[in-house]
């Protein structure tokens, strides 16, 4: 029984993007398209993917992973989170630079351009300060106050990026992908904010005794 | 006896048609006829190449681009005026030669040029288009299409003196 779950919410999570990566291969736009911008396509597919396994991995909700290796695996995938949307957004440059600058530069006329863009650096800012907070010195809780909002700019651009563009994604399957990133996202948000919240009225009443 | 019963459309009706001949006539007298001249459109000049060769037919068909060319103020159409055309199309990327084309107006200041069908690159199904031969002030459009699917496409300048 407890392996079946197990096996069932892995193979859950490996539908979830398997899906639509193997979608938007099936895209006949990918006939008129260079390699370089299939990969760079397929680098923003499989980041949105990744942004599904994040919270999955801190909310603890995979099995047969404890919450250290959980944790390890959070931060790995937030690694390759940033080389996923380096590989996107330079396959796209090299594909048409004047398109990827005026991204850049917030002056694109695609409406879905900014909301990637934002999401972009709200990720590289999460990785800067992640690799750096040792350093820093930084407390769970500050890190938490850092953390919590950027995550939320990821995760709410990278929907509405995805949702807005037309191209090799399928619209079933990439509305799936990014209704389960939303729904990961406000899970994980609301589960650690009652754990945290038990945990102080849990450490306040032994600090009354 | 007639009742006059004030609702929001009669409302809207009175209100819009008292600012139509009221505020213009009172702010812009002199351009009470004036046709604004097009603003070139932001990312329309991404992947331009000057020059492109004035042709019957881009590639091998199947798509068509049409619109038309005015003059600003008074709206005569320009014959004889120059649109060049790219688009990335199942023949080739927006930056590639044979994507690019141009065509004449004709007597009315309409112009329709046959290219490929276009794919939507970078999000969106758009073509490019632009008027840049000196006589008027340069300008560049990127019309984007309903849907992908969609087999032509319009896009209309309104020029201004250069």
């Amino acid at each position: 029984m407890k392996l079946a779950k197990v096996t069932l919410t892995w193979a859950a999570l490996a539908a979830a993007i398997c899906v639509p990566i193997a979608a938007a291969a099936a895209s006949p736009l990918l006939a008129w398209r260079g390699p370089v911008y299939i990969l760079a396509g397929f680098a923003g597919i499989v980041a949105m993917g990744l942004v599904l396994v994040q919270p999955l991995l801190i909310g603890g909700y995979l099995p047969g992973l404890s919450a250290y290796r959980g944790r390890r695996a959070h931060h790995w995938i937030g690694g390759a989170l940033v080389v996923a949307v380096v590989v996107h957004v330079a396959g796209l440059w090299i594909t048409s630079p004047p398109d990827m600058i005026d991204a850049l530069l917030f002056a694109s006329p695609t409406p879905f351009s900014p909301w990637g863009v934002i999401a972009m650096w709200a990720i590289v800012a999460v990785a800067i300060i992640a690799a750096l907070r040792r350093r820093l010195g930084l407390r769970a809780r500050t890190w938490r106050i850092v953390h919590m909002p950027l995550a939320i700019v990821i995760v709410a651009g990278s929907v509405v990026h995805a949702i807005l563009i037309e191209g090799t994604m399928e619209t079933m399957s990439k509305a799936a992908l990014c209704a389960l990133v939303l729904a990961a996202a406000i899970k994980v948000m609301a589960d650690l904010r009652a754990r945290r919240k038990r945990g102080t009225l849990r450490g306040e009443s032994i600090a009354r005794q | 006896m007639t009742t006059f019963v004030l609702n929001r459309r009669n409302l809207l009706a009175a209100g819009g048609s008292v600012l139509a001949t009221g505020v213009s006539g009172l702010l812009l007298p002199a351009r009470a006829e004036g046709l604004a001249p097009t603003a070139s459109m932001p990312g329309g000049a991404n992947n331009y190449r000057k020059g492109a060769a004035t042709v019957d037919r881009i590639g091998k068909g199947g798509f068509w681009m049409s619109g038309t060319v005015r003059r600003a103020g008074d709206g005569t159409p320009l014959a004889g005026q120059r649109i060049q055309i790219w688009a990335h199309t199942t023949e080739g990327q927006e930056h590639e030669p044979q994507s690019h084309g141009a065509t004449l107006t004709d007597k009315n200041g309409a112009f329709r040029l046959e290219m490929p069908q276009i794919i939507p690159i970078f999000g969106q199904p758009h073509g490019h288009l632009a008027y840049d031969s000196g006589e008027f002030k340069t300008v560049f459009l990127r019309p984007v299409m309903r849907s992908a699917k969609d087999t032509s496409l319009e896009a209309h300048f309104v020029l201004q003196p250069a």
